[in-house]
């Protein structure tokens, strides 16, 4: 069973968000979607000073099996993306919720429709069925 | 792979290289210093070139050697979805390959080639006939740069009618990876639309995101998922009464040749994958062919050079013909080899063959899809009718047993099974994307969907012969993330 630690908030297309005591916040893959992905070889991360609209691809992740978009779940600008990435893509399997991070962004909008742990729960369970 | 080489694979003809070997008499006579004098010091070879020096038959060996290695049509079945890996008949290439044909020279005037020219012609018109489209242009030299022709041109359009907003193109979640690839060489930004649980568009989804920058939608019809997109009409209305135009992908032509035609769904521009349904050479990077077609609004931006026929001569229309044209994409008349044998393949046919080409697709494609899921698959589409390709879903295999579909597929290779497409298209979880073709036998799909039973058998009582497989193949288990990284392939000696 995929790890979905409950403190954290979700995306229907599998990114993990934490808020920062500053008010920032850390997003990710979720361990579910590391999981289906596979083995991970490439990951672009967005620059840092990018303005991005809820939804919006800002990142792109490569696995054995494909490439796929990451998309921002907040309207933000990008404080930075993970330098360590770059030469550690595998970080993103072995620790998706730690140092396997993709972005701290400073949200610029409202916070959309993001789900709890338990309905992001809910969500990969149906897709597993 | 640190495991010993298998005595079966064949090294690299560098390591059968000695110095000195070699038929020199046989040589050309090099040229002296004086010829390379004009070139400035840095750029001239101080050593030369590190090449393998083998005897004539040791190069035969090495080459057929490696030939047997081959894993291909020709020797077995290969269900390869979304690929469309037909049988290409051995006619097509061998009168492709008449010294008539081989021996013209591109710059010969066309007085001295009024033959190939006709050809060329017949080809563009047998294609407009099959997609329903007004024009077609043969140069493309890939399906990726008849996509890029495609784009290209609907940019141009709405640039010519001074609607310049029009940079957004539409994609379904399961295109093809090449049609958002292509928007975004032709600098237009991507909007993705989902599709439903019955794996048609979400025509919600679509109204929600046409609008005026809508520059076009890119479309497989029937699509990745293996199934006929039955609103087509009224997607069609949507994005043209937003000023869109309608993009067909042809890579799943094949499923309704001489039954229904994209210009007849409502579809504006097509590029047509010759290598998948018209029996061109497939993969190893070229050379290819992408023809792309167009409704009449689009015509004047074709790409040149362009076939026509003017008082019962054939002639070439170049820029001066089509001063609109979106310009030149290869070098000549694109790849013109393998354009004669696609015309070859479309005469043996013929109207009603194309039809059947069609229907034993579908036909085999249901047929297989039955047999696997009375077997005990599970159809990734279980409502629909397959069209000719279809997805299963491994995905109760992979949580209950721990057998991945690419588990599946590496254990098809030791039954002598090319293995289907994995994982793709990614929305469906552990999937396999199947395609048998039209040109299999009954006794070929039995034996796929009997390898098929058999592994899922061993799957529940040896899982780990299958998670372990191959076991039969030269090599192994590949390590799939270190050839995505270790690019750095030169050979380099021993010191």
């Amino acid at each position: 069973m995929s790890k979905v630690p409950p403190d954290l908030k979700y995306t229907r297309t599998h990114e993990w968000l934490r808020t920062r005591p500053d008010g920032t916040v850390e997003v990710g893959i979720t361990d579910h979607a590391q999981h289906a992905l596979g083995d991970l070889v490439f990951v672009e991360v967005p620059q840092a000073g990018r303005t991005v609209a809820a939804g919006e691809p800002f990142a792109v992740i490569e696995s054995v099996k494909a490439a796929s978009d990451v998309y921002a779940p907040l309207a933000a600008e990008v404080i930075e993306g993970n330098p360590a990435l770059e030469h550690a893509p595998e970080t993103l399997n072995t620790d998706p919720y730690g140092e396997g991070w993709l972005a701290r962004i400073r949200p610029t909008g409202a916070p959309g429709a993001l789900l709890s742990a338990a309905e992001y729960e809910k969500l990969t369970a149906e897709e597993s069925d | 792979m640190s495991a010993a080489r298998d005595t079966r694979l064949e090294k690299l003809i560098f390591e059968y290289s000695v110095s000195g070997r070699g038929a020199n008499d046989q040589w050309p006579a090099l040229p002296g210093a004086e010829a390379s004098a004009d070139l400035p010091a840095a750029l001239r070879r101080a050593a030369p070139p590190l090449l393998p020096e083998v005897s004539e038959l040791e190069a035969v060996r090495h080459f057929t050697r490696l030939s047997q290695l081959n894993f291909s049509i020709d020797t077995h079945f290969y269900p390869l979805g979304s690929c469309t890996m037909k049988y290409n008949p051995k006619a097509c290439n061998q009168y492709a390959m008449l010294p008539e044909f081989l021996a013209r020279h591109p710059l010969a005037p066309e007085s001295l080639g009024q033959g190939v020219l006709e050809c060329l012609f017949e080809l563009q018109q047998m294609l407009c006939e099959v997609t329903g489209m007004q024009a077609v242009a043969l140069s493309p030299m890939a399906g990726a740069q008849g996509e890029y022709a495609g784009v290209a041109m609907m940019r141009a359009y709405h640039r010519s009618r001074g609607d310049l907003a029009r940079t957004e193109i539409i994609v379904p979640e399961a295109a093809h990876g090449t049609n958002p690839a292509t928007a975004t060489l032709c600098g237009c930004t991507v909007r993705e639309v989902p599709v439903d649980a019955a794996g048609d568009v979400d025509i919600e989804a679509l109204k929600a995101v046409v609008g005026p920058k809508t520059a076009g939608i890119m479309l497989t019809n029937p699509s990745t998922l293996g199934v006929f997109e039955r609103r087509i009409e009224e997607v069609a209305r949507i994005v043209h009464a937003a000023g869109g135009l309608l993009y067909y992908d042809g890579a799943n032509l094949n499923a309704i040749l001489g039954k229904v035609r994209p210009g007849d769904m409502g579809f504006d521009v097509i590029h047509v994958n010759l290598h998948k349904t018209f029996s061109t050479p497939h993969g190893g990077g070229g050379p290819g062919a992408g023809p792309v077609g167009v409704a009449a609004r689009l015509a004047p931006f074709l790409p040149v050079p362009v076939v026509a026929r003017r008082d019962g001569r054939y002639v070439w229309l170049a820029e001066r013909d089509l001063p609109h044209s979106i310009g030149r994409l290869s070098a000549f008349a694109g790849n013109v080899g393998v354009l004669l044998r696609a015309y070859v393949y479309m005469r043996m046919l013929g109207r009603a063959g194309m039809a059947q080409v069609g229907e034993y697709a579908t036909l085999n494609a249901n047929y297989l899809l039955a047999r696997l899921t009375r077997a005990g698959f599970e159809a990734a589409y279980p409502h629909r009718r397959a069209s000719h390709e279809f997805i299963l879903t491994l995905r109760r295999q992979a949580r209950e047993l721990g057998v991945t579909a690419m588990d599946f597929a590496k254990r098809l290779l030791d039954h002598g099974l090319h293995a289907p497409t994995t994982y793709f298209p990614l929305l469906v979880p552990e999937c396999l994307l199947i395609e048998p073709t039209e040109t299999e036998s009954k006794a070929t799909l039995d034996a796929f969907a009997q390898a098929m039973a058999d592994i899922l058998l061993e799957a529940a009582q040896e899982p780990e012969q299958v998670t372990s497989a191959p076991h039969t193949m030269p090599v192994r288990r590949l390590d799939d993330v270190r050839a995505a990284k270790q690019l750095d392939l030169a050979w380099k000696p021993s010191p």
